[in-house]
């Protein structure tokens, strides 16, 4: 069942859940931190609407720079901004910023420690149909070999709110990753956010293996969970919001209780989540493991659903990998 | 604060060069790598920025008004390290860990490792943006200081330098004051067979810059120039330095091959040999 001390959306197995993309929560964040804060500016190259900065542009456009087609700029400016007492929040499409402005980031604002929030937007291949091109699926893996990095992957829109406010608390560096389609809104207001922290969102009676989930892909879990418990499987659904730092107690503590694991990502396997959590589990518990995201391939144009069944990343393919990791348990 | 710049105060700037260039050729041949020409090449200028013009409080580099000195092309680091040692920065002796362990001179700037650096670099094509970046919070800030970013010639090639070009010129940057070390070096060759570059200043010109040319080894003419710099009050200002690589050392003068390598000890020692003649003539 939904962890009830979370306070998470009773509606959410509805038809009608509400849908939003957790774009719109940076937007929301954004817009809460221009009032809130008067250091805190924004910088976009050419994608302000499609990355919800219009929102904070429109009502403070002094503090809002247009870089134009020109990522590198947009970067090393901000880094310049974030030396000079100001928090700088830097949008593009994740394939552009942190992909194609990689060094720049590195140097400028990560080496260099400027304060700056990097947000990745159309994450994933549930940007659907602008093909591989536009589907970020390696930025994880490339922002999470920084050193000196928070990495924060909301879940839906409320979260995404939740972790732009957060980053502006932040002093340093702090990669948010964003999805383009609406999803469900799986928490509430009163679900607590904690950077740092994976939250068990579904419990379940003497569960045989935990499912590790981040970003809306943590849907598809909670919906596999559900399955799994009416078919006499019980497992537990944990919410990894942060990648870096990783809650290291959460992750042994998980390991102890279910002794088995299966990651789900829209990302690729190698570097991102299944990676991150195989790398410290391998060091101080080793557990048997399997691993849903996308298997070292890019993907293509179509609807995010159809992306997501073809590339063997939906609730059949986790409640799949739940069975074959069971039977790797010794 | 006005800074007089009088016969005295110029024949004192021309001795400090002369100082720093010694300091260069010392911590180059200590460190065993790193680059000569354009250190060498830089060094009126420098003398110009720490002696005369900026703004600054060594003992406190983090002084919020302070004007705020960019380097983009980072590996030319020797010539400000030396300068920021000599100006109090930090001991002159300390010029003797560059490029070693435990160091806070690096072989390329860390900002967060010695303060009164104000950008990481090496990377090129960083470091005008970086420089846009600080000047924004300035005029956000509504402080007077100013930005200075000096840059190389070879950086011009990286497409970043031409996005923060076009970036500056857009928001009427006027605190914002780009100094190009134009040596026509870099690593591979000259920079007009690896790539042409001229004519760089109707280039700038024509990206809504103003745009003045001067003798990037004549102090005078330089701070001359950061004066009428200073006037502008629409646009950004570069200021094209045309200077010699390796200068003040007959051997590396002009010779690109001297623009990543450290002299040895015997060239060194002929190296300090020559610098000090040139300083015994300027008493």
């Amino acid at each position: 069942m939904l962890n009830p001390d979370l306070k998470l959306n009773q509606k959410l197995f509805d038809q009608d859940v509400e849908v939003k993309p957790t774009r719109a929560g940076y937007g929301e964040g954004l817009l809460e931190l221009g009032k809130k804060n008067p250091d805190v500016v924004a910088l976009s190259a050419d994608l302000t609407e499609s990355t919800y900065a219009h929102l904070f542009a429109e009502k403070y456009p002094e503090r809002f720079f247009q870089c134009g087609v020109a990522e590198q700029n947009m970067a090393a400016i901000s880094a310049g901004l974030g030396v000079s007492g100001k928090i700088p929040f830097m949008s593009s499409y994740a394939t552009f910023s942190p992909g194609k402005n990689w060094e720049t980031i590195r140097t400028t604002i990560i080496y260099n420690n400027s304060n700056v929030k990097i947000a990745g937007h159309h994450a994933g291949i549930m940007t659907g149909p602008d093909g591989a091109t536009h589907q970020a699926t390696e930025d994880i893996a490339i922002t999470r070999s920084w050193p000196n990095v928070k990495i924060l992957v909301p879940c839906d829109s409320m979260e995404g709110k939740k972790a732009t406010i957060k980053a502006a608390e932040i002093n340093g560096p702090v990669y948010l990753r964003f999805t383009r389609d609406k999803t469900p809104i799986i928490t509430t207001d009163e679900t607590p956010f904690e950077m740092g922290k994976i939250q068990t969102f579904w419990n379940s009676e003497n569960p045989v293996a935990t499912i590790f989930a981040t970003g809306y892909m943590l849907f598809y879990a909670l919906l596999a969970a559900k399955e799994l418990e009416q078919e006499g499987t019980n497992v537990l659904v944990a919410n990894v919001s942060t990648i870096k730092p990783l809650d290291e107690e959460a992750i042994i503590a998980l390991a102890k209780n279910t002794k088995a694991f299966v990651t789900v990502e829209d990302h690729q396997v190698m570097g991102g989540l299944g990676g991150t959590i195989a790398e410290f589990a391998a060091k101080n518990i080793p557990t048997p493991m399997e691993f849903i995201g996308l298997q070292d391939t890019f993907a293509e144009s179509g609807a995010p659903k159809e992306l997501i069944e073809k590339y063997g990343m939906g609730k059949d393919s986790i409640k799949q990998a739940v069975r074959n990791v069971m039977k790797r348990k010794s | 604060m006005i800074y007089v710049l009088d016969d005295v105060k110029l024949k004192d700037l021309r001795l400090k060069a002369n100082e720093i260039r010694q300091l260069i050729i010392e911590t180059l041949v200590e460190a065993g790598s790193g680059h000569s020409g354009g250190p060498l090449g830089m060094a009126d200028i420098f003398t110009s920025f720490y002696f005369h013009i900026l703004n600054h409080d060594t003992k406190n580099p983090a002084w919020e008004d302070r004007d705020r000195l960019v380097l983009s092309n980072g590996h030319i680091c020797p010539v400000q390290y030396a300068t920021m040692a000599l100006a109090g920065y930090f001991p002159i002796d300390e010029l003797k860990t560059l490029r070693k362990i435990n160091s806070r001179l690096q072989g390329h700037p860390h900002r967060t490792s010695l303060p009164g650096l104000e950008t990481t670099s090496g990377p090129l094509g960083e470091g005008l943006s970086q420089a846009i970046g600080i000047a924004l919070a300035g005029k956000l800030d509504k402080k007077n200081y100013r930005v200075y970013c000096l840059t190389s010639d070879g950086e011009h090639e990286e497409g970043n330098t031409w996005e923060a070009a076009m970036f500056a010129a857009k928001n009427k940057l006027n605190n914002l004051i780009q100094v190009i070390d134009r040596n026509y070096i870099q690593i591979d060759g000259t920079t007009e067979n690896v790539m042409p570059l001229d004519p760089l200043i109707e280039k700038y010109k024509s990206f809504n810059w103003n745009a003045i040319e001067i003798d990037g080894n004549d102090i005078k003419s330089f701070i001359d120039a950061v004066e009428k710099a200073k006037m502008v009050t629409d646009k950004p200002t570069i200021i094209i330095a045309k200077t010699i690589p390796g200068k003040g050392v007959s051997f590396m003068e002009n010779d690109y091959h001297w623009h990543g390598k450290p002299p040895n000890k015997e060239e060194a020692e002929k190296a300090i040999s020559e610098l000090k003649d040139i300083g015994k003539q300027l008493t």
